[in-house]
């Protein structure tokens, strides 16, 4: 055998590179001011994404701009002001067909032949239709009323109310004879969404447990488990039930005051959940129970939930198993059908509809499925509660919305059209920093939020994500009494499915029959 | 001696509050009679206690159970064992669908058929290796989504002599965990990325360890399971969703 031929058969010939379209154009443009840039290399530390390099040979800082994700990490940290993240102003050909978000995602799925990936909520500008809806106020004929000086009610119980209320003369006086609850009280109407242990970080889910437990409102486990810190606020807590069942056992169940059936959600409707692999860190495996490196897969469906009867079976499996002690919620992603979808809920048992419209967010979606699935969280409100109403059984649960909620006008409009609280998520991820740069399924988010790196959630610590959260709500909430206030209301409730308080401005006819909204004007 | 329930004509729902009042009392071993398709006995209980069942419980026998050992003398409804974290559920006749449904720990044993997505979703977590062992033949989707845990699927004791011993799309989804087939199972009943193998030693003494328990508790024949060689069937990957996306 001749070794040297030998040796040239199995040398393996030198790999061509594959030219990479998607590389080419960058969405963000790092610009360095020299004048002020000291050299310290914060940047480069900061950055997760390895877009601030250091050329030893010329001693210098380097930027691989096709890198940034315009994050902004590095630009808030830089000591000196030096850096500022801009949009690239590489430009295509105008093209209103062709934009270059369509040319981009094109070169990315031909250079890996993949699902588009996204994060955040739906990006299409469809119509807003918080932004065309207004809100009343008292003028001349009956006063508005001062939160400051006067009583103020935000609070709000959540569960199903009775149809009657049967009393009793007892010693000369009337004794409630109904049994009522359990109920859940909420001091504001806003709660904090679903978001996994896993998705986020520790830091957050023990920020948002503690601001929820200040602010005498709920936060939610999201599907990953329940992490031992946390068992503490168990009063402030909504665990969920999805179709993973990650974490779940009887002590988990136990530990909220309300168990939440995850069937779909506002980003992706129609599919399952799927932590990575390289997100299942050690902690993350102990709360999940699953081993560590796994992928947490989430299948589509429950598998023992096919129609509403199977759900009025997990339900009540559920309220079994919790002794008829927790409140249960059923989550959906606004579809089309949504109001029968909702009636089916009411009727299969669930004390609290959840309805998370096409704008709600995600740490991962596929791109198709966050921007073209699913129907604004405003219509489908409108005609969820239309819907129970006429079919007299909207007494018999709660309406829970989320999807798209960015402020307290929000909040208000969407109890105006029959909500009874709403959930945030994409808010108080923003109060803690984050910047919407939508690259949470990384794992590498440099604001220690979409991460559980432990080197990197040290970047938020609890009390600060405590803090931030709590004065989101706290001016939010400040923000509603003002409103009813200037409505001449003094109590939430008033306001609940007062549709009368809400005038369109620029919207056609079907959009107001379906929101059951008259146009400013009438 | 046993403390008796006679669940004729009640509710589930007075079924369960005597069963767990019996429980809160120290009772360590419980007979139900007469139960007639009654849901979700001893759903979420988490106690060590013996429970026997007459007649057929009805939709998630067991369902988040941590501890409890039960048998049922006769069939099963669907979800037995649903999302049951501890214990064991033996059942003397045939169980419905979704048996075992995302169980984590525990064991489940059936004499003899299931019906369809029986063992979807099992995951094992440190020493938790949920066990299911089936007499019979299985229906569709056994073991779909599986992420850990062992099903064994031995086809003897069937009603349905015609049937193959497991339906389509076995293994579906499956990423972690191993489903043993005794004599072997058509390759056209598999789901995707999944390989079939030889079993070995180890698997063999997987294998006798849970089907001696099996045998005992159902009074089968261990040597008889045991004459014909089995089967193992594993996903090719863990991260089936790995390279998926682009971004």
């Amino acid at each position: 055998m001749n070794p040297q031929k030998e040796k040239a058969k199995t040398s393996t010939p030198r790999k061509k590179k594959k030219i990479q379209f998607s590389k080419f154009y960058p969405d963000f443009l790092i610009e360095r001011d020299w004048d002020r840039c000291i050299k310290c290399k914060i940047c480069i530390r900061e950055c997760t994404y390895e877009a601030h390099g250091w050329d030893q040979k010329r001693e210098t800082l380097t930027e691989d701009h096709s890198k940034c994700v315009g994050c902004h990490r590095c630009e808030a940290m830089c000591p000196t002001g030096a850096i500022t993240i801009r949009k690239h102003p590489s430009a295509f050909r105008e093209h209103d067909t062709w934009k270059p978000w369509f040319i981009k995602n094109v070169y990315k799925q031909a250079d890996t032949g993949g699902v588009l990936l996204a994060a955040t909520g739906c990006a299409v500008p469809f119509r807003n239709y918080w932004d065309h809806l207004v809100l009343d106020a008292c003028q001349v004929t009956n006063p508005p009323i001062d939160p400051l000086r006067e009583p103020m009610e935000l609070r709000t119980y959540l569960g199903p109310k009775p149809d009657k209320l049967e009393v009793v003369p007892e010693d000369g006086r009337f004794q409630l004879q109904t049994r009522i609850g359990p109920w859940i009280k909420l001091e504001v109407p806003i709660m904090f969404a679903a978001m996994s242990y896993g998705a986020i970080s520790l830091h957050v889910h023990q920020g948002l447990a503690r601001a929820a437990k200040e602010l005498g409102t709920l936060y939610n486990t999201g599907e990953g488990g329940l992490h031992a810190s946390l068992y503490e606020y168990g009063s402030n807590t909504i665990v969920q039930c999805a179709s993973g069942r990650f974490g779940l056992h009887v002590d988990y169940l136990n530990a909220g005051v309300a168990i939440e059936i995850k069937i779909g959600q506002g980003a992706k409707p129609g599919i399952g959940g799927h932590l990575p692999g390289e997100k299942v860190t050690e902690e993350i495996s102990k709360t999940r129970m699953i081993p560590v490196g796994s992928d947490a897969i989430s299948p589509a469906p429950h598998h023992d939930i096919y129609s509403i009867e199977d759900l009025r079976g997990l339900i009540y499996a559920l309220k079994e198993a919790t002794e008829y002690k927790k409140l249960v919620f059923v989550k959906i992603a606004a579809v089309h059908n949504a109001p029968a979808i909702a009636s089916g809920i009411v009727r299969a048992g669930a004390d609290v509809v959840v309805l998370d419209g096409l704008r709600g967010g995600t740490g991962a979606a596929p791109t198709m499925f966050r921007d073209y699935v699913g129907i604004p969280i405003e219509l489908a409100l409108a005609a969820v509660d239309e819907r129970l109403r006429q079919e007299g059984i909207r007494n018999q649960a709660s309406l829970v919305v989320s999807g798209g909620i960015r402020c307290s006008a929000d909040v208000v409009k969407a109890i105006a059209l029959g909500a009874d609280a709403v959930y945030i998520g994409t808010p108080a991820l923003i109060a803690v920093g984050c910047t919407m740069c939508g690259r949470c399924f990384t794992g590498k988010c440099p604001w220690g939020i979409a991460t559980n790196n432990p080197e990197l959630i040290k970047r938020l610590d609890p009390e600060t994500a405590f803090e931030k959260i709590y004065n989101l709500v706290h001016g939010w909430a400040h923000e509603i009494q003002e409103l009813l206030g200037a409505m001449g209301l003094n109590s939430i409730e008033s306001l609940r499915g007062n549709r009368d308080k809400l005038r369109a401005v620029g919207l056609n006819e079907v959009e107001l029959r379906i929101l059951g909204v008259k146009h400013a004007g009438e | 001696m046993a403390f008796e329930i006679d669940a004729k004509d009640l509710h589930y729902r007075e079924l369960n509050k005597l069963l767990r009042q019996a429980i809160g009392k120290g009772e360590k071993h419980l007979v139900l009679k007469n139960v007639n398709g009654q849901r979700y006995v001893a759903a979420g209980v988490s106690a060590e206690v013996d429970i026997d069942i007459y007649g057929v419980p009805g939709l998630d026998l067991g369902a988040f159970m941590r501890g409890p050992r039960i048998r049922v003398h006769g069939n099963t409804q669907d979800g037995a064992g649903n999302t049951m974290d501890d214990g064991k559920i033996i059942i003397e006749g045939m169980a419905g669908d979704v048996v075992g449904y995302a169980m984590r720990g525990g064991k489940i044993f059936v004499a003899s058929d299931v019906g369809y997505r029986v063992g979807i979703h099992m995951k094992a977590y440190m020493d938790k290796v949920p066990v299911i062992v089936i007499g019979g033949k299985a229906g569709d989707f056994l073991g779909e989504y599986m992420a850990g845990g062992v099903i064994i699927l031995l086809g003897m004791f069937s009603r349905y002599p015609e049937r193959p011993i497991a339906g389509i799309f076995l293994g579906t989804g499956m990423h972690g965990g191993v489903i043993y087939i005794r004599g072997g199972v058509p390759e056209s009943q598999l789901g995707a990325a999944l390989q079939i193998e030889e079993t070995d030693e180890e698997d063999q003494n997987i294998l006798r360890k849970h089907l001696q328990e099996y045998c005992a508790d159902l009074g089968y024949n261990l040597d008889e399971v045991m004459a014909e060689k089995f089967v193992k069937i594993r996903p090719q990957t863990h991260r089936p969703y790995g390279k998926l996306y682009a971004y």
